[in-house]
């Protein structure tokens, strides 16, 4: 116990700024996936045709290969076609544009729930299209997919793990330089894993607050 | 009658697909006219509500409101609509705003008033059908009588030139009907022209200046409501008028 305490003590300044680390690219990464994944989200429900192609291969092209591919393709592959990204840079937007294709559909199944009638009464009220989106769908399908996008951030929370493979300090690059700096793999992980399980559970309960303060009264979560 | 008519259709055909809906239907309405638009399932009663708002555009056939034509290339389709108000059967309001909200919206983004002038406006319009206590609620905490006034003060609030209301008591519990028939009457005893696509034959008979019986997309018989009820000229629209209003009076 005392010797675990003392390894406690020693690591915890790394394992704090490793934190500080993964938190920056989780969250980087999560604005990156919002400003990539709205668009598309909207653009693969109400765009022209061959908008609604395109963004439905960029969506299955990062839904259809491992993150792992994706890291190592922009880290090491883009580099022998001339664009040379700087580790965090590469991190950011490997991990945000993975993360605009699973929030494009998430924001495609809420649009898709918006009732049909809503677009029609805006319309006949003489909103345009755009107008319509804007007021009245978006403002209800964001509601309807922040349980689904509960889940992305927790994911994009472990996800970031994958950055230590190209020498990110993040929590987990942490982890491996201690582990094998102090031969203690074990009570290392044990603690990075509690490390992980803090900040998800202090993520989840704030998105839960968001969620309950959005909630749109005498609706108890289902569209009418 | 020497008025200009406020709106005109002129042979108009819709289909979706195969489906022929509107089969070369014409019908000229004047100002301040309420009529009562009948006729079974399936006839195109609706779809014509949508033709002439334009969210369904016709296939073939012109349509004028007041001199413009409507149906005419290059139009600009949303302010066609906000001089037409329109009332859906199942209400339609916007889910995540109030009252008060529903109506404001296409003030402030349509009309692009300012937000104190397009509440004072709003709370006028709920005040017209009777839900300024109301004004604060969501919708999932209205009654459907209560939404369905709501969606009639939302079309109020952009002042249109005449309303269309589709079926608008259809989805009410029977003992809501009234206190949103009530308020059309109302319009259309301020002079607001009014097509109302409807089966309430009390209503038809007290309110409508005309009754139109329509058939497989086009005007089978027109009339009075008086004539319409009482002395048909074809045998369907006898039939059809007799089988509604059993309805009506054994549901009452």
């Amino acid at each position: 116990m005392q010797q675990f305490l003392e390894l406690l003590g020693n690591a915890f300044p790394y394992l704090v700024a490793g934190t500080i680390e993964t938190l920056r690219i989780a969250t980087g990464a999560l604005l990156l996936g919002v400003a990539v994944g709205l668009p598309t989200g909207v653009g693969r429900v109400y765009g022209p045709p061959w908008l609604q192609r395109a963004l439905g291969a960029y969506v299955t092209l990062f839904q259809g290969t491992p993150l792992l591919i994706q890291l190592f393709f922009v880290y090491y592959g883009l580099p022998s076609l001339g664009v040379t990204f700087p580790q965090f840079t590469a991190a950011l937007l490997t991990l945000g544009l993975n993360s605009g294709a699973y929030q494009a559909e998430y924001l495609r199944g809420a649009l898709q729930s918006v009732s049909a009638g809503q677009m029609t009464a805006a319309r006949a009220i003489g909103m345009s299209q755009n107008q319509a989106i804007r007021s009245i769908i978006l403002p209800q399908a964001l509601r309807l997919v922040l349980p689904a996008w509960s889940n992305e951030v927790i994911a994009m929370l472990k996800n970031t793990a994958v950055v230590f493979v190209i020498a990110i300090p993040d929590l987990m690059g942490q982890a491996k330089i201690l582990a094998s700096k102090y031969f203690a793999p074990l009570p290392i992980y044990m603690i990075v894993a509690g490390f992980y399980i803090v900040l998800v559970g202090v993520t989840y309960l704030l998105l839960r607050r968001i969620e309950r303060r959005t909630q749109i009264p005498g609706l108890t979560g289902e569209g009418e | 009658m020497t008025t200009a008519p406020i709106l005109r259709i002129e042979d108009v055909y819709k289909s979706f697909g195969e489906t022929r809906v509107l089969n070369g239907f014409s019908l000229t309405i004047q100002p301040q006219e309420v009529v009562v638009l009948v006729g079974p399932s399936g006839s195109g009663k609706s779809t014509l509500l949508r033709c002439i708002n334009l969210l369904h555009p016709p296939t073939a056939g012109r349509i004028w409101l007041e001199e413009q034509e409507i149906t005419a290339p290059g139009v600009n389709q949303d302010k066609v609509r906000q001089r037409i108000g329109m009332v859906f059967q199942d209400f339609n309001l916007f889910t995540h705003l109030t009252a008060l909200g529903n109506v404001m919206i296409g003030l402030t983004k349509v009309r692009k008033m300012h937000k104190q002038e397009a509440h004072d406006l709003a709370m006028l319009e709920l005040e017209r059908v009777g839900l300024v206590e109301r004004a604060n609620h969501y919708p999932a905490q209205l009654s459907g009588g209560q939404k369905q006034r709501v969606a009639i003060a939302r079309a109020l609030g952009m002042d249109p030139h005449i309303m269309l209301f589709d079926e608008p008591t259809s989805a009410l519990d029977p003992e809501l009907t009234g206190e949103v028939l009530e308020v059309m009457q109302q319009l259309a005893r301020e002079g607001m022209t009014m097509i109302v696509v409807s089966h309430e034959m009390g209503f038809a008979r007290q309110v409508a200046s005309r009754v139109v019986f329509m058939e497989g997309g086009i005007v089978v018989e027109e009339g009075p409501p008086a004539q319409m009820f009482e002395q048909p000229v074809h045998e369907r629209t006898r039939a059809f008028l007799r089988k509604i209003t059993d309805l009506d009076e054994g549901g009452k």
